[in-house]
């Protein structure tokens, strides 16, 4: 048996959260605080006083082994502690428990084009870049011409970065990424930029990676991808490790486990909210066609989306986003306030926006809700997956026969017509 | 204040831990594990990461001097208006007392390792903002950063030293044996300034608003360091007590390898004695800090 390329045991994360989301404190504020009490500042830096209410386990007790060669995916709703795993994986944060050990070069892949300088060309961002992520300059001078020729951006090549399509970009970066050659790869939704060519591209580069003999680990939300691309799954729920094996046994476990969830959704806390936003929106719910407040929505039924939004300040330009996705994690629709209801609207204080769709076109199965809030070009607050909703199969067309997930997300209004000579009754 | 408690568990973070690594011999193995207390520097990590040290340096001056229509030039300029701008006002209109020496070259032989301090100050200050995106998105020994912020003011201070060479000339001193002293000062004024550089560093991660106190902070340094003055004009008892500023000690010993006039050994070993304890105590919170550095920055 060979040692496994990465084990894992017992790891564990705490954070801290509560009044300081982002744990950072001014230095005027440590200045006043050293000021006014400093025995009970000196007496709280000698003991640990951490308060239960005030941690958050983002990773608790997580243990499994990746035998060298595997390629294995992780899965699990928003703040289940995948990127979180990564992140001490890669020895970007460290455990506050645990242990595991790489065996093997590792490379990491956070984000596509880690360490880019807009200001620096693209040549330059190349060897940038690969220097960040671990390569040596003799290797990237022998792999320049090659990564060039996969990002298809040599006429650019000497141009600053900022003069890029985000496209460009992207395939720069992505270009730079591909050419690293680890023994273990940990790699985080990378796949979920660039335009849909590309994006085969990275898949058919990622299974070649993954089938010359490397341990890659992939978090994902796209299950398509995981299913594609891994034979094994580790499936994360609130911190601890739910489910690990076969991909597909994984995939259904998780997908089983997307239960409808409470009638209206206090969002004002949200541990899943993304990070850096603020709790604009504080609580959402979906309206029947009578106005009741409701988990299940019929095919072919109108109803609405409500979301109380609040704001300290004045945020110009407001737009809201509801982000429905499919169980699989494919995006399915986005209802927009900003695409799809004319004029400008600010927003200070308390408010109410109301959706209504007129006729639900969505397949029967379940579906996970997002919410994201805009403020002229800038997401001001974002979080994803906090519900999940059903839709109710109904006999919509009057035919007998229910349009099922075999037939894709959308169940459209449709007449049909027929003539000619051959038509029999 | 029923925060305080909260707060300065904040600032000292739950994760305690620390990356042991295998010789390079055994392969490649990381162990990944919480540790407590006191951790050293890992040079031997710093130094698999030279290449990326030697990037991040370059990428420093490449942006620096990008876009600007003079370039490289620009660090001659800088120096050169900076040594002319003060020797009118200092020695021409204050007629600062220079030891016998004319003005311009008293001045700018204090002038320049000053400058590489404060240019290295700066940077490591602002070294924090440009890196943030790093320290999130990949590891590396984070020691890296201060060093490379020190090595791109480290090519500026080679560039500036140049003007020096022709003040030299123009001024026709002659370099003697005690000029070889500088060989040994300019480590000790990289370890000083690296010193520095890495207290500010874990202090701009820990408090975001502590780099806007940094411009403040060179300033004032600059005037409590006999840069436009010499450290004559204090008085003699008075002097260890100045030269407990390691920069002090430092600028008075680049006079007198530059300029041929008698070392203050007593005060340089203050300042060097200094130097030395600053760098370890920043060091020991650097380390301290840098565990948590991904999660608060």
């Amino acid at each position: 048996m060979p040692t496994p390329a990465i084990i894992v045991e017992g790891l564990s994360k705490q954070y801290h959260i509560g009044a300081r989301q982002n744990g950072r404190k001014t230095f005027r504020e440590a200045l006043t605080e050293a000021a006014a009490a400093p025995f009970r500042r000196l007496r709280a830096f000698g003991r640990s006083s951490h308060r239960e209410e005030d941690t958050i386990w983002a990773l608790k007790d997580v243990s499994f082994e990746v035998q060298p060669g595997e390629v294995v995916g992780i899965i699990g709703r928003n703040g289940a502690g995948k990127s979180t795993l990564l992140k001490i994986l890669t020895r970007i944060t460290e455990p506050t428990d645990g242990r595991a050990v790489l065996n093997g070069r590792v490379s990491s892949l956070l984000e596509v084009g880690t360490g880019f300088h807009l200001e620096l060309t693209g040549r330059e961002n190349i060897y940038l870049s690969g220097a960040v992520l671990g390569m040596k300059k003799r290797e990237i001078d022998r792999k320049f011409d090659e990564i060039v020729d996969f990002s298809g951006v040599e006429k650019f090549i000497d141009t600053p970065v900022k003069r890029y399509s985000s496209g460009m970009t992207v395939r720069l970066g992505f270009a730079v990424a591909a050419h690293l050659e680890p023994e273990i790869l940990l790699v985080d939704e990378v796949l979920a930029v660039g335009d849909a060519a590309f994006q085969r591209k990275c898949l058919g580069r990622m299974s070649t990676v993954a089938t010359c003999g490397r341990t890659v680990l992939l978090v994902s939300h796209n299950m398509a991808a995981v299913d594609s691309l891994c034979r094994c799954c580790l499936l994360l729920d609130q911190g601890k490790l739910r489910a690990s094996g076969d991909t597909g046994t994984v995939v259904s476990e998780y997908v089983s486990h997307l239960s409808v969830s409470d009638a209206e959704v206090d969002l004002a806390k949200h541990p899943g909210r993304a990070p850096g936003r603020q709790p604009i929106a504080r609580r959402f719910r979906i309206l029947d066609e009578a106005g009741r407040c409701v988990t299940c929505v019929n095919l072919g039924a109108p109803f609405a989306f409500e979301a109380e939004l609040d704001s300290r300040i004045l945020l110009p330009e407001v737009g809201l986003g509801i982000l429905i996705s499919s169980s699989t994690g494919q995006r399915v629709v986005t209802y927009h306030s900003r695409y799809q209801s004319a004029g400008s609207w600010a927003l200070r204080g308390p408010a109410t926006v109301l959706c209504r769709i007129p006729r639900c076109e969505l397949i029967p199965g379940l579906y996970s809700i997002g919410i994201s809030v805009t403020s002229g070009n800038d997401e001001v607050d974002r979080i994803e997956d906090f519900a999940v909703c059903e839709v109710a199969p109904r006999d919509l067309y009057g035919t007998g026969r229910i349009p099922g997930r075999q037939q894709g997300f959308y169940a459209p209004a449709a007449q049909w017509e027929r003539g000619g000579p051959g038509i029999q009754a | 204040m029923a925060g305080t408690a909260t707060d300065a568990a904040t600032l000292e973070q739950v994760s305690k831990s620390t990356i042991a690594e295998l010789l390079p011999g055994e392969g490649h193995q990381v162990v990944i594990q919480p540790s407590r207390g006191w951790i050293a520097i890992n040079w031997r990590d710093i130094w698999r990461y030279r290449e990326l040290l030697y990037f991040l340096t370059w990428r420093d001056l490449k942006i620096r001097y990008r876009q600007t229509v003079l370039g490289f030039l620009w660090a001659f300029i800088q120096p050169f208006l900076k040594m002319v701008v003060f020797s009118m006002v200092f020695g021409k209109l204050a007629k600062m007392d220079s030891e016998g020496f004319p003005y311009p070259i008293f001045l700018y032989a204090g002038l320049l390792p000053w400058q590489f301090f404060s240019d290295s100050l700066s940077r490591s200050s602002e070294s924090v903002v440009l890196s943030a995106h790093l320290i999130t998105k990949v590891y590396f020994p984070r020691l890296v950063i201060p060093l490379a912020s020190t090595g791109a003011a480290l090519v500026d201070f080679g560039v500036s030293f140049t003007i020096l060479i022709g003040l030299m000339v123009y001024y026709r001193v002659l370099p003697t044996v005690a000029t070889l002293a500088v060989l040994p000062l300019v480590p000790l004024t990289v370890l000083t300034a690296l010193g520095v550089g890495i207290f500010l560093i874990a202090l701009n991660v820990a408090y975001r608003d502590f780099r806007h106190t940094v411009p403040f902070l060179v300033q004032i340094w600059m005037f409590l360091t006999p840069v436009i003055y010499p450290v004559t004009i204090i008085p003699h008892r008075w002097q260890w007590l100045v030269s407990l500023n390691p920069m002090a000690g430092i600028v008075d010993a680049y006079r007198s390898a530059i300029l041929g006039k008698p070392f203050a050994w007593g005060n340089l070993a203050i300042s060097t004695a200094v130097a030395i304890l600053l760098f370890f105590f920043g060091a020991v919170y650097f380390r301290r800090l840098e565990r948590q550095f991904a999660d608060i920055v």
